[in-house]
């Protein structure tokens, strides 16, 4: 078999800019403080960068989404760079770095910073609907029009139809599903960036108003103003740069069901998601029993159930018996699951958190919240688009 | 209140169907399939012979969830939104509001319309018959 293109490449630096509900400093701000700390991390300086990219680039549509595209970002942090991008489509939230793992194995780029900003926290004080699906025009057009009308104005309302056939299906329950936003909190205590660190319990939890059943307060993430950014090096680049090398030990994608409009199945699992998770394990010897941590996506808390099945972590139909009191996923669990406090409880990075806190916790950067010998991560990206990777450190 | 979808060259028929009270839904002239939303070609064969063709207006309830939040000043809750399995084929899905107190997946369920300008909302409630 011919190297793949992820065993040529390998993660050197990570960081992220402080996080706000607003922040006082803007997207563009925020993005060049989590690069130059990225880039600083790894041990290079700006001029050594020779590639940028971003998910999803600059829209002008507002709602804080996306705020600043590649282009800004290398003026302002000095890049020249030879290989561009932003991603908008595809695998979802990972995409900017499966493309650019590419790149880099092709010898287009031997260092590249991929970075993340959200200022939807900003975007809400201006307008509070500025984060809901109907857009700004006076009719809905696109996917959203199958949606809009019926009122399902917050991604939450489709998720939560994935819930409720999940749980009748399952026989599932609320408690099991909370058990997720309880473990979030819990690491998030220790994460000093998290937005919620006040600790939550199951009654809390089951106290909060349901939002669209059956779906509650806590099952839903918290918008922000923040940055991610993330160096990706050549691993020949690698060895001798700051941080030992993380590698990516495997990448799985795909595109389909919601992102198309195309929903196939019970509703009680994301198909493309499953295909995904197969193409990761295809591309590795590593099995789901050697992972020593997960940074699963929680975009809402179903995300998760939907991703540990979908990743083979556990059987179909076994996420909810998984979670159930929370043991299992703890920091000294069985599988330690969104160590930093995922995005319910650290806020929207929109998947980036996940990817940062892969990186935490290989470098042993955990402090409270380090999970113990932690070698292998599995994170996993994205509720219309997926991604998913290992990462692994020597 | 409700924002209303825009009239695409794909989509307008959808939307305008229920003018004379009759649900349609894109089906493929060659080999039968229905599909939803339209595509300008047949997922299953590939045939561009696809075109709206009336459906019974008849399906189950797939899954639903009950709103409550207000996003909007002035949106009415809670409501239903729900994904309705059509009668005419497996995984045929639309999404919709369903009206009526009571909601359980597996329900059998039936199309009106609720008119608004020119567009013709296909909604469902329960179907007793």
């Amino acid at each position: 078999m011919t190297l793949l293109p992820e065993k040529q490449v390998c993660i050197t630096g990570a960081a992220q800019s402080e996080v706000g509900r607003p922040s006082p400093r803007t997207a563009l701000q925020l993005t060049a403080d989590a690069c130059l700390a990225a880039i600083a991390d790894a041990g290079l300086s700006p001029s050594d960068i020779d590639g940028i990219a971003t998910y999803p680039g600059k829209s002008s549509e507002g709602g804080g989404i996306a705020p600043v595209s590649p282009s800004e970002a290398a003026a302002v942090l000095g890049i020249e760079p030879r290989w561009i991008l932003a991603s908008a489509e595809g695998f979802s939230h990972m995409a900017p770095i499966f493309n650019a793992v590419t790149a880099i194995a092709c010898g287009l780029a031997r260092h590249v910073v991929v970075f993340r900003s959200v200022a939807q926290a900003q975007a809400r004080l201006v307008s509070r609907a500025s984060t809901l699906m109907s857009g700004a025009r006076d009719r809905v057009d696109g996917n959203n029009a199958w949606t809009v009308p019926y009122n399902a104005l917050s991604p939450i309302n489709t998720f939560a139809l994935y819930a409720q056939a999940y749980f009748d299906k399952y026989g599932a329950d609320e408690a099991q599903l909370g058990a997720i936003a309880v473990n979030n909190r819990a690491n998030a205590a220790h994460n000093p960036i998290a937005i919620y660190r006040k600790p939550l319990t199951l009654d809390d939890y089951l106290a909060a108003r349901v939002i669209s059943s059956p779906l509650r307060l806590f099952d839903c993430d918290s918008h922000i103003d923040g940055s991610t950014a993330i160096v990706l090096s050549h691993r020949d680049a690698a060895k001798d740069l700051r941080n030992p090398p993380l590698h990516i030990e495997a990448m799985g994608m795909a595109v389909g069901g919601l992102w198309v409009g195309r929903h196939k199945g019970d509703f009680t699992e994301l198909p493309a998601a499953h295909r995904a998770g197969a193409m990761l394990w295809e591309r590795t010897d590593l099995t789901p029993a050697d992972m020593d941590c997960a940074q699963i996506y929680d975009g809402f808390s179903i995300h998760v159930w939907m991703w540990l099945e979908a990743l083979g972590l556990v059987p179909k139909g076994e996420a909810c018996r998984f979670t159930e009191g929370g043991q299992r996923i703890a920091l000294d669990g069985e599988l330690p699951l969104n160590t930093g406090g995922g995005q319910l409880s650290a806020g929207r990075f929109h998947g980036y958190g996940h990817i940062h806190e892969a990186t935490v916790q290989l470098w042993g950067r955990g402090g409270g919240r380090q999970v113990r010998d932690a070698r292998t991560c599995i994170v996993s990206n994205g509720g219309y688009g997926y991604g998913a990777m290992i990462l692994r450190r020597d | 209140m409700r924002k209303l979808p825009k009239l695409e060259p794909e989509t307008a028929f959808y939307w305008t169907c229920g003018a004379d009270g009759r649900l349609r839904i894109q089906r493929c002239g060659q080999c039968g399939t229905y599909q939803h939303p339209p595509f300008p070609r047949c997922s299953n064969c590939g045939s561009e012979a696809v075109a709206p063709a009336p459906v019974s207006g008849k399906g189950r309830l797939a899954s639903y969830t009950v709103n409550h939040e207000a996003w909007v000043p002035g949106l009415a809750v809670p409501f239903v939104f729900g994904v309705v399995e059509l009668a005419e084929q497996a995984q045929l899905y639309v999404f919709t509001n369903v009206l009526g107190r009571e909601v359980r997946i597996g329900m059998p369920l039936t199309v009106e319309f609720e008119h608004h300008g020119d567009v013709w909302l296909p909604m469902f409630r329960e179907d007793r018959e």
